[in-house]
């Protein structure tokens, strides 16, 4: 784009909302949006936080909660796992970051399609009332088949929720993903067309280009999801045998015939695979531009940054099998997929070389955010590496389906988003609301969150070399491992217990300095990216008043040697430093 | 002190990386002793463990160290140097030949994984909601066909079917295969191999996903129905060790469990000589009265031996070994005598008096008065 072309959205015009209701409830503003998604996300999320503590006291307590039987406990694991990736992760990542910065950091006025991206938030609203409505008394509970879904067990009676439970947990991913699709259009038409003056694609920061490959990720992966859930509904509800070969489901000789169940297993991982990326990638932005921003200092390799985010996302299609080494799929798939997703890993490993670069002979403000991506660094680190034993497929035979998996996948795809996200929301709130957080409670629950869960996951690794297999109600008294296995459950129990009380420090913080917080001014961390440069804050309705920013830099110009100051935005022309 | 204070970020994070190490040479939690030729596993995820190990070490202790060394000062400036073309080059480099290193290795065992020696004895393992069973295949060698269904024919209103695989036939043997005949059939899940020598394990599935795994032999594979999967081991050391289900089959996959003995070759043998051929247990079939029969069929067609066992086992629910006219404690501590009219309302409404030890986890029938009559003469015969 030429700088002396007029961007876009300055040659159509924005019609301001003359309700409350249009204001704040069904509004068009990407900002009401990113808060309504990251509300709803939020608080679907504290669901499954509760299931998983009431999982761990089952585990280290087993016969202590009589009430919670089996089929709870197989529909908690289910539920905790859908909820935390598509409907907390997914949905704030994309929905609530993607949202908030994609047009603040383009310096476009909103999203091109606004009523879309409106539709998107009330669609994904609806999409968690169905997946809730699993637990309405009397339909049966919801599925207990584990997030993965595998038939046949999915929809026989073996499983709980096979009847109902499927479904409403089939359809409400049907919905969700007509709601991403929604909100995923607009992200990349924004990006594409509506960025401002002189804001070319390799001026963008990375949280932008992070969120614009991950969407790209989810409108390819997302389709194959929502054809299984389809083709699963038909087995369930029409007698159709896409996934169902002849079986004896509880004695009983089923009518299905000849269906095939690791066609499931294929498209749930072509999309399964991608949606790790479409979760991590937006992570990998935002600690990019936490860590430059808190570390006075350029982020190292911008260019390498941005390639390898690209490469990751290309890659992230044709590693899918590796989830499936012990399916039972021609083993000669061993040998492509453990091979392409060991490749994954080196422009993975430039990404955290280029993290901690930037750190080096940097001026390191220990800020809140700070503290949240630095640990997401380290976080991520354990969860990659422990991914090198899993991807290498003569390893994942004896580790799969045991804790290690567990312990691996909390560490790279949960808490390490998490602790992004909490850095992030941290980062922004000010932004958003013209208010600081409270930095003793941040720091208190930083330190809680930080240590917890490493403190949870990290030893679990151990639980999985002796052969605890996962996904099991109870573990009895196992003879290949020592009974101080048990105790080291007890210990994870408590951690969990803590840290997940502990998240009400966060929540507090959050709604306590909307009202009593700090003023924050315009640009509280002398940032240089465009959402800094608003004329007003928090941003009002169109973001930038008359005329849209002029951008004549990189988002990373800190400590440029001649500057008086230790930042220069992206709006000042080069050759002036502020 | 005020040092300690001032770094306390830097400090923290390199007890976390340190103390991880610590962790892992104080940790009591390492792989089980094998007992498979599958050494080279553990070697691969050795190699790993130390390129991954180091790499950690190398980066967390790294970043604690610059979190230390270049934390903000009012008059500090950070280095402004956006790329390094060629330090780049190097860390990619170097990456690139540790993954290398870690891969090779990998596939060369992957490579010997799934190339089943040809001199490897077989041994078929069939799961199901929850439980395991075995088949050898004989003096012939070969393991007679299977299918679950018979007679497919197609008639007006669509496929009709009749079920192969019943009470009398849990294997789902197919009728008129001479290689079946002499097959050795295990209805229990209780399993012997013989020491030092190359097996097979082929492994089919009833009804869903299942895997059949124990962790000292450090293999396993998923069980699909509708597909035959397999994988190949050495014992190399006898024992008795507990076969685990690692793939998640329905509400009671955590009792899936199972026992492996690893014997000598004599005691191999002597075990599999006490075992029955299929047509031995064609033959040894005792003519039951119709209404028994039927009773069994009842009980067969509604799945209730899935959680209820004949022989004394309790799986999901009690057994029906010696239940009937039994006194039975319940879950409040109260007695109760299991007669006609308790086990009735224990099967229309099964989770009003629940019998202690277990969960309220069965679904009410209701059968119709002949199904109901046969199937209390099944109980009663069975309790017998």
């Amino acid at each position: 784009m030429a700088t002396a072309e007029i961007p876009y959205q300055e040659t159509v015009p924005l019609h301001h909302p003359k309700t409350w209701i249009g204001k704040y409830v069904f509004s068009q503003d990407h900002k009401v949006i990113a808060v309504q998604y990251g509300i709803t996300a939020i608080a679907v999320g504290l669901v499954a936080l509760f299931l998983s503590d009431l999982m761990r006291i089952q585990i280290a307590y087993p016969g202590f909660m009589e009430w919670f039987v089996e089929d709870y406990y197989y529909q908690a694991i289910t539920m905790h796992g859908m909820i935390m990736v598509i409907y907390l992760l997914t949905a704030f990542l994309l929905g609530a970051f993607g949202n908030f910065t994609v047009p603040l950091m383009c310096g476009a006025r909103d999203m091109v399609f606004p009523f879309v991206n409106m539709l998107s938030y009330w669609v994904y609203l609806i999409s968690v009332i169905i997946l809730l409505l699993g637990y309405i008394p009397g339909l049966g509970g919801p599925t207990g088949a584990g997030w993965t879904l595998y038939p046949p067990q999915t929809i026989t009676e073996g499983t709980p929720g096979a009847d109902w439970g499927i479904m409403t947990m089939l359809a409400s991913l049907a919905v969700f993903i007509v709601a991403f699709t929604m909100g995923g259009l607009n992200y990349i038409t924004t990006i594409l067309q509506a960025r401002t003056r002189g804001m070319s694609l390799m001026r963008l920061p990375l949280t932008v280009w992070g969120i614009f490959v991950a969407t790209f990720l989810g409108l390819l992966a997302f389709p194959a999801l929502f054809v299984s859930a389809i083709m699963m509904i038909l087995d369930l509800r029409i007698g159709t045998s896409f996934f169902m070969p002849a079986i004896v489901s509880l004695g009983q000789t089923l009518a299905h015939d000849g269906g095939q169940p690791l066609l499931f297993q294929h498209l749930f991982w072509f999309f399964g695979h991608p949606e790790v990326y479409i979760v991590a990638l937006p992570a990998f932005g935002v600690v990019s531009d936490l860590i430059s921003v808190h570390a006075r200092k350029n982020i190292f390799g911008y260019r390498l940054m941005v390639w390898a985010l690209v490469f990751i996302g290309i890659l992230s299609f044709i590693v899918w099998a590796h989830h499936m080494f012990v399916a039972g799929m021609h083993p000669y798939f061993g040998f492509f997929f453990a091979t392409t997703t060991l490749i994954i890993a080196v422009p993975t490993a430039i990404k955290v070389y280029n993290w901690i670069l930037t750190l080096w002979k940097a001026n390191i403000k220990l800020t809140v955010p700070m503290l949240y991506a630095l640990s997401f660094v380290l976080t991520f680190i354990m969860g990659g590496i422990t991914g090198l034993f899993l991807g290498n497929v003569i390893i994942d035979i004896p580790l799969s389906d045991t804790y290690f998996v567990v312990a691996h996948f909390h560490m790279v795809m949960g808490v390490s988003p998490i602790l992004a996200i909490f850095g992030g929301i941290y980062h922004w709130y000010p932004k958003l609301t013209g208010r600081m957080l409270n930095d003793t409670v941040g720091k208190w629950h930083f330190w809680i969150t930080f240590l917890g869960t490493y403190i949870i996951y990290f030893p679990m690794h151990y639980l999985g070399f002796i052969g605890v297999p996962r996904r099991y109600y109870e573990n009895f008294d196992s003879s290949f491992y020592p009974a101080s296995a048990q105790t080291l459950n007890e210990i994870i129990t408590w951690t969990a217990l803590v840290v997940g009380v502990a998240q009400l420090l966060y929540i507090g913080n959050l709604v306590h300095s909307y009202f009593y917080g700090k003023p924050a001014g315009d640009n509280p961390w002398g940032a240089n990216s465009l959402e800094w440069c608003t004329p007003d804050t928090p941003p009002s309705h169109g973001n930038w008043g008359d005329k849209l920013p002029t951008v004549h830099r990189w988002a990373y110009d800190y400590s440029v040697p001649g500057s008086d100051k230790d930042f220069i935005p992206q709006t000042v022309p080069q050759g002036q430093s502020s | 002190m005020r040092k300690i204070l001032d770094h306390h970020v830097a400090i923290l994070l390199g007890i976390v990386v340190v103390g991880s190490v610590i962790f892992n040479v104080w940790s009591p939690w390492q792989f089980t002793e094998i007992a498979s030729n599958w050494e080279f596993i553990d070697f691969t995820v050795k190699v790993t463990w130390w390129i991954c190990g180091v790499a950690f070490v190398l980066l967390g202790l790294f970043m604690a160290w610059a979190i230390w060394r270049y934390k903000y000062h009012e008059s500090g400036e950070s280095h402004y140097e956006p790329e390094h073309p060629v330090l780049e080059s190097w860390l990619t480099i170097i990456t690139s030949i540790g993954v290398v290193i870690m891969l090779a290795p990998g596939l060369i065992v992957w490579d010997d994984y799934v190339q089943v020696p040809p001199d490897a004895m077989e041994v078929e393992v069939l799961g199901e909601q929850w439980t395991w069973k075995f088949r050898f295949p004989g003096e012939d060698g070969i393991f007679g066909t299977t299918s679950v269904k018979k007679n497919v024919e197609r008639g007006p209103d669509g496929t009709t079917f009749e079920p192969n695989i019943t009470s009398l036939n849990p294997f789902g043997m197919r009728d008129g295969d001479p290689h079946g005949e002499d097959d050795i059939l295990i209805a229990s899940n209780v399993l012997h191999v013989p020491l030092d020598r190359n097996i097979k394990v082929v492994m089919r599935s009833k009804d869903v996903l299942h895997d059949f795994w124990v962790p000292e032999i450090r293999a396993k594979m998923d069980m699909v129905p509708g597909m035959i999967t397999y994988f190949w081991f050495r014992p190399t050391r006898t024992g008795e060790f507990e076969i685990l289900c690692a793939e998640l089959c329905g509400r009671s996959h955590h009792n899936m469990r199972g026992t492996m003995y690893i014997d000598t070759q004599e005691d191999f043998e002597a075990w599999l000589d006490s075992q029955v051929t299929w047509a031995e247990m064609k033959a040894g079939q005792v003519p039951e009265e119709p209404i028994v029969a039927k009773g069994r069929q009842v009980a067969d067609q509604n799945g209730c031996f899935a959680c209820h066992s004949l022989d004394g086992t309790s799986v999901v629910g009690p057994t029906w070994q010696g239940l009937w006219g039994r006194e039975v404690v319940l879950d409040d501590g109260s007695t109760v005598i299991a007669d006609e009219a308790y086990i009735v309302e224990s099967i229309v409404e099964p989770n009003v008096k629940l019998v202690e030890g277990f969960g309220s986890v069965m679904t009410p029938y209701a059968f119709e008065d002949d199904e109901m009559e046969a199937l209390l003469r099944f109980l009663q015969e069975t309790a017998k």
